[in-house]
């Protein structure tokens, strides 16, 4: 039986070998999942500055907003392009190119056992998020729960083919990363990592909606925190980007592996 | 003294000649400098939308600390990120050792061997952005506002260098410290709000533990004519603490430097 191509044997021996290159980068890691406390410190700030009400959330449903955004963010990161930028230019890609496997799924691999080493830590953030902020504390129903990481996992495949997307232009220039940018910058503001959408002004809420980014962080972590939201149309709306995207990622990949010119190796 | 500005001047011209190879990122820098800034004005709007106020911060007032904190994310741009994010790489090649060897002081070295132009509208844009609304709060600036303005941006340079450089040095222990300076950029994006929009508990902490308030709330208290010579004293003081501390701890970090692959 194959997976996306992948025999169980390939994908054991893939997540295995990197789950322990990447139990050797705890502390790294650790350090990683603090660097995410963005979400904590806009959390501060709005509740403090009172205009909770004038968005239809109390300070409870605030907390526990911006505590499922810091979650679904900590599994959904991905830094593909970095590394795919350094293998392509230093030509470690060329020894990947000749397997029997697209390179992408070594990412792939990467990224999935960084969050398993990730979760931890991750989850001892929560631990002291809740004993410092001890009437935020909630557990979501299994369905919930469920929907929530079924919702994560939709949201890390649109942001890894987002990222593979600004990828696969490495084959044309080398410093493609600094085109990863102009994905951050929107990601980050229209996401809901700063502040929970129901804030924006609905002409600008309209337009944000037929954009990905909400379906990254905001829509998910509504999930994960019990509030109101369609759930089954959040996840045919993720779907719907990621049978958008991943074409388009193929096609890129595509024609662009025919300029690998193999530097430096 | 003057084998160092001459040093600083061949830095900076190959910098520059080297950095023009990238002029299409140039490019995309600014387009994504001006989004970052459109959306953190956007956010700060959200703040003030209904009639609500950050402390007694008005709407042009937390501009002006938002255009501190663009001037302060330049200069990082500019000049510490390029710096500071190498060490890491001389550590772990062991390329550190030539840096050593050199007949000049090696923090010197680290701190200044290249520039990215990259920060520069950055910069630019943040002084615009505290000229225009400071202008607006107070209807002309004065001039001696300007004047000590200067000075408290002068201490706010010399902290956020000075932390950067701390946890740079910190590489001689760990190799992969870069994670660390993302915790610390995380940290700093506080200051994009005046100090007084946070807790009391956090309000502590960024002005005695971490001072994020001399960053950016600071400066722009003292070109809105909010003078308090106690502020100004303690952001001084806090400058000459933390350069200090980066000498001392560079020089004790090196102590365990073992030259690794060479």
């Amino acid at each position: 039986m194959k997976i996306f191509g992948l025999s169980p044997r390939v994908i054991k021996v893939l997540l295995t070998t990197q789950y322990a290159n990447m139990l050797e980068y705890r502390i790294e890691i650790a350090l990683w999942a603090l660097s995410g406390i963005l979400p904590f410190i806009m959390l501060s700030l709005w509740t403090e500055s009172n205009t909770a009400n004038t968005f239809s959330f109390t300070n409870i449903e605030l907390s526990r907003y911006f505590l499922s955004a810091f979650l679904v963010r900590q599994f959904s990161v991905v830094w593909v392009v970095f590394l795919f930028e350094e293998d392509a230019l230093l030509g470690r890609l060329s020894p990947y190119l000749l397997q029997p496997i697209h390179p992408l799924w070594r990412y792939v691999s990467s990224h999935l056992a960084e969050q398993l080493t990730r979760f931890p830590f991750a989850f001892l953030i929560a631990f002291i998020f809740f004993t410092l902020n001890p009437s935020s504390f909630w557990i979501p129903s299994f369905p919930r729960f469920l929907f929530a990481c079924i919702a994560t996992n939709f949201a890390f495949i649109i942001a890894f083919l987002l990222q593979s997307l600004i990828a696969s232009l490495c084959f044309w220039s080398e410093k493609a990363s600094s085109l990863e940018r102009l994905i951050f910058v929107p990601y980050l503001f229209l996401s809901g990592l700063l502040v929970p959408l129901s804030a924006f002004p609905s002409h600008i809420l309209k337009f944000v909606l037929y954009t990905p980014f909400p379906y990254l962080i905001n829509f998910p972590a509504r999930i994960l925190s019990g509030m109101p939201v369609d759930i089954l149309k959040i996840i045919s709306i993720q779907i719907i980007w990621i049978l958008i995207l991943t074409p388009i990622v193929r096609f890129l990949w595509q024609i662009g592996v025919r300029r690998y010119t193999a530097m430096g190796s | 003294m003057k084998r160092y500005l001459l040093s600083l001047r061949l830095f900076w011209t190959t910098a520059l000649s080297a950095q023009l190879e990238y002029r299409f990122n140039f490019l995309i820098e600014l387009i994504a400098m001006l989004g970052t800034l459109l959306g953190s004005v956007f956010i700060l709007s959200l703040f003030f939308s209904h009639g609500n106020k950050i402390g007694d911060w008005t709407w042009e007032a937390a501009l002006v600390v938002q255009g501190v904190y663009t001037l302060l994310d330049g200069i990082t741009n500019t000049f510490l990120k390029p710096n500071l994010s190498e060490i890491v790489n001389y550590v772990r090649e062991g390329t550190l050792d030539f840096v050593l060897l050199k007949p000049i002081d090696s923090q010197f070295w680290l701190s200044t061997r290249t520039i990215s132009p990259s920060g520069l509208p950055e910069i630019c844009l943040g002084f615009s952005l505290i000229i225009w609304s400071s202008n607006r709060v107070s209807n002309g600036i004065h001039f001696d506002h300007i004047a000590i303005f200067i000075i408290s941006l002068f201490c706010a340079i010399i902290i956020l260098y000075s932390f950067w450089f701390l946890i740079a040095s910190t590489t001689i222990w760990f190799v992969k410290t870069w994670n660390a300076t993302e915790v610390l950029r995380a940290v700093l994006a506080s200051g994009r709000y005046p100090v007084a929009a946070y807790p009391p508990s956090l309000r502590l902490f960024f002005t005695l533990v971490l001072p994020v308030a001399f960053l950016t709330t600071v400066p722009a208290q003292m070109i809105l004519g909010n003078i308090n010579l106690l502020k100004l004293f303690t952001s001084l003081l806090f400058s000459i603490i933390f350069f200090n501390l980066s000498r001392y701890f560079w020089k004790f970090a090196l102590r365990f430097y073992t030259s690794a692959s060479s």
